[in-house]
């Protein structure tokens, strides 16, 4: 299988998680959460409940055999025995039953929620902006999306649970033990106090170097992935020593810090087990000498032990469920910072529909965008373009004016700054989202693939594309070729789960993607940049085909795909400074001739005689 | 990739699968199967690892031990307090009582001590296997070939490094010490009860033979729904990736609600599976309780009898409550111990495989020195092909290139330019015949005598995270930043670097993602140009500049070129024209070499492309 990238929360958003447990904020972050956890508050309380009452099992068998012990055991009546042995067995099955049905109780609850914050999630960032995908790394939005949810999972089906059932069985367990020997209760309360603290503070501690581990896991896994992706450079140049020693250095770093993780471990794991049994030592040495004093029997002094034994998790998990509440704390700011994020582009309130014999016709009309939306950052200033029906028009440029950011606005992509856009008379956004981007394919520079079927992948947004659509589109796009002999054909798994195909065959998919739709406007960010010399001529067929009887604006790098245009608008500082025929352009045009004459100023003819 | 694979038939078990479509690795993922035993290079592996912590795995071993010894006394020395202490304080002696409190207390501490040593220095132990495996992997991996590289995909190799590393990491960490752990105690315990009373003892450990059971079906089981779970995530994380790195197409293409009815169903069977698997965990664990608490009440009730009878002590059977709870708790950690070991042995299975990859362009063992390499390359008698089995690329050829050489190779595609090059750079080794250097064949000169003589800059241009600066300074670490910014003026890519918001230390991004695609290439340029070398190899370098850029290049590279071997395969024909010697390549051989002018005044291949070129031009 391929990699799966793995989750890791990201270094540039960490929330730093403070000491106070529990405070204020930490529980108004938590009750943003209402909402999710209202539709399933009953069953999580029925699991509260039942790991209350499997603690209070646990805890009430070691009364009963203090009973035995002190009753028929001592007495040598044994006429009680079978009644508290039933009793015994039937807490004991209560317990391990209440155990069960805990979990099974928490299972459906706490990954509902956790499916719904998802869904949302995704249904949100499907609908944020491209400007807002941007300035976010896929990757700092999948931690939210995995570890933060599953962290708010954990937190659903066991922090909250245990910190109630166990600061109860605490309170409880100790109650009990002043009620048994209000001095051994004295006792194992000195002890567990301590116990909470240090606990509580070691978490704390752990959590900050386990963050670090994280963030030095990543850095080391960008190394390897840029030493696999880049082996070429380094063998090339033999810098392979170079980056091994990186590499070391970083892994030398990763295990400094995973030994610190380590010693804070070994110190809390020496203290949980150090303290209870001080308490038990010192409750043996106090209740035996009461015991022979005749002022405690035998059977509350093992009852007094048991139930400290009893009451060792539930002391010692409480720094541990405290640190895991601030985490899921941090794991829902970093959600809601996501749905909080507007969403920007919207359908009109009251749409309009464009007219049932549009022909396609696009106009730009003194079209101005920033993306601050200051006016001294336009990148576009002032754009009137006409796209007559059926035409097709070149966009030629240097790098930075403004064709890409040009071919977002069509679609709503982007939202122009100000100015209008229209489709057969229609301004975009009067249009609905889904009604406009029907209308108008736009395809991209990078060739995106998913991992799914060719068939999937062609009719991406489509469902009403038929299979006879799939393939004509595929046809037109000179794509039907080698689609036809994957081996599945049209099933077949392409993108990164699947099999790779060459730059040019990932491009005359998109361009088949695009004429799927039938739309009445094509917009193509040159789908010849990113392609290898090599595969140039077989894009350069199929764009022949596709462009033909459609409006269509096209960015253009290289004179063939010029050539396909019927006119070229040369854009310069964010305007369209000149409109025109490509033999004018080259022949009047100084700027332009110098954008695509690949000959410059020397004739090699001449320099060959 | 697999074209000769013979198409086989649709087999796609679920309708709402099918939009995922099918791929080989499906079919043959059930065969692949990994048991529980370790295959010989794993065992070699782990063997070679463990062997220079020998001593100190023992020493963890001991403490791990002890530890659980110092904890088994507890019970026992609370027996004896209650049998022995408390009547000797009714027969006035209080001293057998404060010693079995105060050893109650040395117990309790010893562990906690001993605990705290055995984690430090088994964590110790793990940290540096871990160290010592990746750096193991990562250096082998750089010194294999690119041969490998290009069928050994680069997420299979980050894989080999991150989650395999961190599945041998959760067995060291909590695999081992849980085994550990779960093992002394059942014996420690199972002893011990016995030697306080035999027949109590064995109906505890009757109680252990339903429970092994268990554990097993749980072992089964649970590793079942752990890969479910896994399974279901990883396809949640690839939707979710491609999405978001794909949200242009997504939004254009109005795919937002086909892409939640998919993740939606997603979600549903990861939901399913974590359910699954939380209620086989329920299961196993209150299993465990209940037979531990049964096996509580028979040992009451049977015990109480016979202390009444006289036939036990009360204090053994206090000691007998206080184990039992102890005793079959560790079970879960067995089970888990079972689960990550699965996994740690699959990991160094995968591990084992890459480290015994033997390189295929290995360095010399004797090198050959050489000094200020003058750039002439001669092919002497140099055949190629990829392996033994397949075609051959490039039939038996002769060629020498004398130094100073500026040569062109032109062609078709998988005419074989890209071969001939990649020799040149000892990318490959020719299958027979020899590359030489200055009369030296290229496999006697050590890697770093030879990258100084011989530069490649190739249609990739892979940057690394870091500063322009620093990628450009990969051709040659330690060059001054005039150097660096001499190397950028010459070809041109100044002007650009200047315009960054940070000049020269702009940090690039993940893999140079703040730079276009042609900037990248300008940087792959002036590094190979900063390294100096006697010979330069432009495989495309040119392609994925826009057309001004490209020209500044070439002009620039008629003065760079001029002092050195260059061999440059490009498809525009006004790159090839700078050449001083152009080979038309085809079909893995030679079949136009002269000048330029002269085979455009013939009536080769070569004058009917440049004819076509001027055509289109015009």
């Amino acid at each position: 299988m391929t990699a799966v990238p793995d989750p890791k929360p990201d270094p540039t958003t960490v929330t730093p998680t403070t000491l106070t447990p529990a405070s204020a904020s930490t529980l108004k972050v938590l009750f943003r959460l209402a909402p999710y956890v209202r539709p399933v508050r009953w069953p999580l309380f029925g699991a509260t409940a039942t790991t209350m009452l499997a603690m209070v099992c646990g805890l009430v068998i070691p009364l009963v055999i203090q009973r035995i012990l002190d009753g028929p055991v001592a007495t040598g009546k044994l006429s009680e025995l079978p009644l508290l042995i039933g009793i015994v067995v039937a807490l004991g099955v209560l317990e391990a039953a209440a155990f069960f049905a805990r979990r099974r109780m928490v299972a459906r609850p706490t990954t509902k929620i956790e499916a719904r914050m998802r869904a949302d999630l995704y249904r949100h960032l499907q609908r944020l902006p491209i400007s807002f995908h941007d300035q976010w790394q896929s990757g700092q939005l999948l931690s939210r999306a995995v570890s933060d949810l599953s962290t708010l999972r954990r937190f659903f089906a066991f922090a909250v649970i245990f910190l109630v059932v166990n600061s109860l069985t605490l309170v409880l367990g100790l109650v009990v033990l002043f009620f048994l020997a209000p001095l051994l209760g004295l006792i194992v309360t000195c002890a567990s106090l301590p116990l909470i603290m240090v606990s509580t503070l070691f978490e704390s501690k752990y959590r900050v170097v386990s963050r670090l581990a994280q963030d030095q896991e990543g850095d080391l896994a960008t190394t390897v992935e840029e030493s696999v992706l880049g082996i070429r450079v380094l063998k090339a140049f033999g810098r392979g020593p170079e980056l091994l020693r990186k590499f070391s250095v970083q892994a030398r770093q990763l295990r400094g810090t995973q030994l610190r993780k380590i010693h804070i471990l070994a110190i809390l794991w020496a203290v949980i087990i150090a303290l209870p049994e001080i308490g038990i030592g010192v409750q043996l040495l106090v209740g035996g000498l009461a015991i022979a004093h005749g002022t405690m029997t035998l059977g509350t002094l093992v009852a007094a032990v048991t139930v400290a034994t009893y009451l060792r998790w539930p002391t010692d998990s409480i720094g541990w469920l405290l640190s895991e509440t601030n985490q899921a704390a941090s794991a829902c700011e970093r959600y809601w910072e996501v749905m909080d994020a507007p969403v920007t582009i919207l359908d009109p309130e009251t749409p309009k529909s464009l007219p049932a014999d549009g022909t396609g016709h696009l106009r730009l009309e003194n079209v101005r965008f920033s993306y601050s939306g200051g006016p001294g950052t336009e990148v576009l200033r002032g754009i009137d373009l006409d796209v007559r029906p059926g035409e097709t028009v070149a966009l030629v440029g240097a790098t930075g004016s403004g064709k890409t950011t040009l071919t977002m606005l069509v679609a709503r992509l982007a939202d122009v700054t100000s100015g209008s856009i229209t489709v057969d008379g229609v301004d975009v956004r009067d249009l609905t989202l889904a009604d406009l981007r029907t209308a108008v394919a736009t395809a991209f520079e990078e060739p995106v693939l998913f991992s799914a079927s060719v068939r999937e992948n062609v009719a991406l947004g489509a469902p009403e594309a038929t299979e006879a659509d799939v393939r004509s589109a595929l046809r037109v796009a000179k794509a039907d070729g080698f689609v036809e002999e994957l081996p599945w054909g049209l099933d077949t798994r392409i993108g990164e789960q699947g099999l790779s195909l060459s730059g040019g065959q990932r491009q005359r998919l998109a361009l088949a993607r695009a004429v799927v739709g039938r739309p009445a406007v094509l917009v193509l960010d040159d789908p010849l940049s990113a392609l290898d010399v090599h595969t140039e001529a077989e894009v350069e067929r199929a764009l022949r085909t596709v462009l033909h009887g459609v409006t269509a604006l096209v960015v253009a790098h290289r004179p063939s795909t010029v050539q396909l245009a019927d006119r070229v608008a040369l854009m310069s500082g964010g305007r369209i400074t000149a409109v025109g025929k490509h033999h004018e352009l080259l022949a009047d045009n100084p700027e332009y001739r110098n954008l695509l004459s690949t000959l410059g100023d020397r004739e090699p003819s001449e320099e060959l005689a | 990739m697999s074209t000769e694979a013979e198409p086989k038939k649709l087999d796609i078990p679920d309708p709402e699968e099918a939009w995922r479509g099918v791929a080989a690795e499906d079919l043959d993922e059930l065969t692949a199967a990994i048991g529980l035993k370790l295959q010989a290079r794993s065992r070699r592996l782990l063997r070679s690892l463990l062997s220079p912590h020998r001593r100190a795995v023992l020493v963890a071993l001991v403490m791990v031990i002890g530890e659980n010894v110092a904890g088994l006394f507890g019970p026992v020395l609370i027996a004896a307090a209650l049998d022995t202490g408390v009547p000797a304080v009714l027969h006035g002696r209080s001293g057998p009582l404060i010693w079995c409190a105060v050893g109650y207390l040395g117990c309790g501490v010893v562990s906690a001590l001993l605990r705290y040593g055995f984690l430090r220095l088994s964590g110790r132990i793990g940290q540096d296997i871990l160290l010592d495996l990746r750096r193991r992997i990562f250096g082998h991996a750089q010194g294999l070939s690119l041969s490998f590289h290009e069928s050994y995909t680069s997420g299979k190799i980050v894989s080999r490094l991150t989650s395999d590393m961190d599945s041998i990491d959760a067995l060291l960490d909590q695999g081992l010490d849980g085994l550990l752990s779960a093992g002394f105690t059942v014996l420690g315990i199972g002893i011990v009860m016995l030697w306080l009373d035999w027949s109590l003892g064995l109906i505890v450990l009757v109680g252990l033979v339903p429970l092994l059971w268990v554990t097993r079906w749980f072992y089964r089981r649970s590793q079942h729904a752990y890969r479910e779970t896994r399974g279901a995530i990883a396809k949640i994380i690839v939707q979710f990736v491609e999405t978001m790195n794909g949200m242009r197409a997504v939004q254009a293409f109005r795919r937002e609600p086909r892409n939640e009815s998919i993740m939606g169903t997603l979600n549903t069977s990861f939901q399913e599976a974590n359910r699954q698997a939380l209620t086989v965990v329920a299961t196993f664990t209150s299993t465990v309780r209940m037979v531990g608490n049964i096996s509580l009440a028979l040992v009451l009730a049977i015990g109480a009898i016979r202390v009444a009878h006289g036939g036990l002590e009360i204090g053994v059977l206090a000691a007998f409550t206080l184990y039992l709870r102890r005793f079959y708790d560790p079970l879960d950690d067995l089970a888990m111990f079972a689960n990550s070991y699965t996994a740690a042995s699959a990991a160094l299975e995968k591990i084992s495989g890459v480290l015994e990859e033997v390189p295929v362009v290995p360095e010399p063992a004797n090198p050959v020195p050489v000094v200020e390499p003058r750039g002439e390359i001669r092919f002497a008698d140099v055949e190629f092909r990829y392996g033994p089995e397949t075609p051959v690329v490039l039939p038996t050829f002769d060629l020498r290139i004398p130094a100073g050489q500026t040569v062109a190779l032109v062609g078709e595609t998988g005419a074989g330019k890209s071969t001939v090059a990649k020799l040149v750079a000892r990318l490959y080794d020719p299958s027979s015949g020899a590359v030489e250097l200055d009369g030296v064949d290229l496999r006697r000169i050590s890697d770093l005598d030879l990258r100084e003589a011989v530069a490649m800059v190739t249609q990739e241009n892979f940057l690394f995270s870091g500063s322009v600066a620093d990628n450009i300074a990969l051709g040659r670490p330690g060059a001054t930043r005039d150097e660096i910014r001499a190397a950028a003026e010459a070809v041109g890519a100044d002007v650009f670097i200047n315009a960054l918001p940070e000049g020269y230390d702009t940090d690039v991004r993940k893999r140079g993602g703040r730079l276009s695609a042609g900037q990248r290439q300008m940087v792959a340029f002036t590094r190979a140009l900063l390294a100096d070398p006697a010979v330069l190899v432009l495989d495309e370098a040119t392609s994925s500049l826009d057309v001004p850029t490209e020209r500044a290049v070439q002009e620039a590279l008629e003065t760079v070129l001029t002092d050195r071997t260059a061999l440059i395969i490009a498809h525009r024909l006004s790159t090839v024209l700078i050449a001083d010697r152009v080979l038309v390549v085809d079909g893995g051989r030679i079949v136009e070499d002269g000048s330029p002018a002269d085979l455009v005044a013939n009536t080769g291949r070569f004058a009917d492309l440049h004819a076509e070129w001027l055509e289109s031009l015009a």
